[in-house]
């Protein structure tokens, strides 16, 4: 029920946008955030929830190792 | 092909070894509770589960699917409408919910206008093509609400009713830390509910039952790590509510969301399936938006189902494995009289239900294949 796909925005038509999720383009609701072109999105139900943010997706796994070295003198 | 999504998925092998290393390192015995159908999904699907329960951690699936938390009472409400010949739009999910009698499906095979939507703007799009009256039966946690009341607030078609079936997590999280029934070392929290509500909402509860809380994406790393986080909390002493999904999850969540949300509907007391009443956990829509709910259109029809007790099918044990408190195999109907084919309770119906998941993804499935 709560499953949200991600998503890149390709055109925006008002609160309607096109999304490309990977090779499949399907349209979305983009009035509960304020996405533009070529900006990622995850969508939920027909609506994009909110806006992806790629360099923390980048820098998550870095953080990670962060948090395991710490988690060593647990 | 390498595609752009890929730097969202998060599955890579080695760090999911070196994650399940640090927590079989740890050498604990914990038991830790989701609240969503897609994290039993990944837990079960990428063989997690099993993996975690040998290094000494126990997951359980709390009432996470707001199809299988919607109560008998409510089922047995939009069938009703339905039999009265009004068109009803719901969820694939939803129709095949037993009520206490019958379901959508088989009120359709009967001949009621019962229409499967993907989203609420499919619903609309039926309204705006009749007459006649159209509900759309609305379930949903967080994650789904806010597009319910932004159809409402834009301006839906006169003919277009919801019969809200709406439930909030963390009134739900704080009646299970106050059932106290089950031993809980920690809380992961849901995702897609987080991006909506954000991070506040959960502080209370760290606070009060000095439980640890860590929000997790649904890819098998964001799971992995979920847990590593709640067992280092533990460890460390500490009751926090931590991110681990940070790069959807915002501390505030998404402000336009709430601000939809909580413009269309307001708190109000409600039974979940296998729970009490509980305090402000359900939704109903606000006095201005009121000529959109169907309770109170069809108020005369619905009247007298309010005197009616619903009860839960014999022998099925969906509340207890909703509150934790009961495996799918624990229930006698499991994989017998109870399939996904042949549901006899909403666990079952689900594909975010537990006793659906298990029997899906169960190696030697008993009676019918899923």
């Amino acid at each position: 029920m709560c499953l949200a796909v991600p998503g890149k925005v390709m055109e925006v038509d008002g609160d309607e946008a096109l999304i490309d999720f990977g090779g499949v383009t399907r349209k979305a609701n983009i009035s509960l955030v304020e996405a533009s072109e070529g900006e990622y999105v995850i969508v939920h139900a027909g609506y994009a929830i909110q806006k992806l943010d790629e360099k923390e997706a980048k820098e998550s796994l870095d953080a990670w190792e962060e948090i395991m070295e710490l988690g060593s003198q647990m | 092909m390498k595609s752009e999504m890929d730097n969202f998925k998060f599955r890579n092998k080695k760090t999911a070894e070196r994650i399940v290393k640090k927590i079989n390192e740890a050498d604990v015995e914990m038991s830790f509770m989701h609240v969503c159908g897609t994290h039993q999904d990944t837990l079960v699907r990428f063989g997690l589960e099993q993996m975690l329960n040998e290094a000494g951690i126990t997951i359980r699936q709390g009432p996470g699917c707001p199809v299988c938390v919607t109560t008998p009472r409510e089922i047995e409400e939009v069938l009703v409408l339905a039999r009265e010949g009004i068109t009803i739009t719901a969820y694939g999910d939803m129709i095949n919910v037993p009520g206490e009698k019958s379901s959508l499906s088989k009120a359709r095979r009967e001949g009621a206008k019962v229409k499967v939507v993907y989203s609420v703007d499919d619903a609309v799009k039926i309204a705006k093509k009749i007459a006649e009256p159209v509900v759309f039966m609305s379930v949903g946690f967080e994650t789904t609400t806010p597009s319910i009341a932004s159809m409402i607030k834009k301006g839906a078609p006169q003919n277009f009713f919801i019969l809200p079936c709406h439930r909030l997590v963390p009134p739900a999280l704080k009646a299970i830390m106050e059932m106290g029934e089950i031993k809980l070392d920690g809380l992961i929290e849901p995702g897609h509910v987080s991006t909506i509500i954000g991070m506040e909402p959960y502080i209370p509860l760290s606070k009060k039952y000095g439980i640890p809380q860590v929000i997790a994406g649904f890819e098998p790393l964001d799971l992995l790590m979920g847990i590593y986080m709640l067992i280092r909390q533990v460890k460390e002493g500490r009751a926090d509510v931590e991110n681990e999904y940070t790069r959807v999850v915002r501390r505030e969540g998404n402000p336009k969301a709430l601000q939809v949300m909580y413009e269309v509907f307001e708190p109000v007391d409600i039974q979940w399936r296998g729970f009490p009443t509980i305090p402000g956990s359900g939704l109903k829509i606000r006095e201005k938006y009121i000529d959109h709910d169907a309770r109170e259109e069809f108020k005369d029809i619905l009247e007298p189902l309010k005197e009616k007790d619903f009860g839960e099918r014999k022998g099925c044990l969906c509340g207890e494995v909703l509150r934790a408190l009961k495996e799918p195999e624990d229930c006698p109907l499991f994989g017998k009289r109870c399939t996904p084919k042949n549901p006899m309770g909403p666990c079952m119906v689900s594909r975010e239900g537990g006793c659906n998941i298990r029997y899906r993804f169960s190696p030697h499935p008993v009676g019918e294949s899923a």
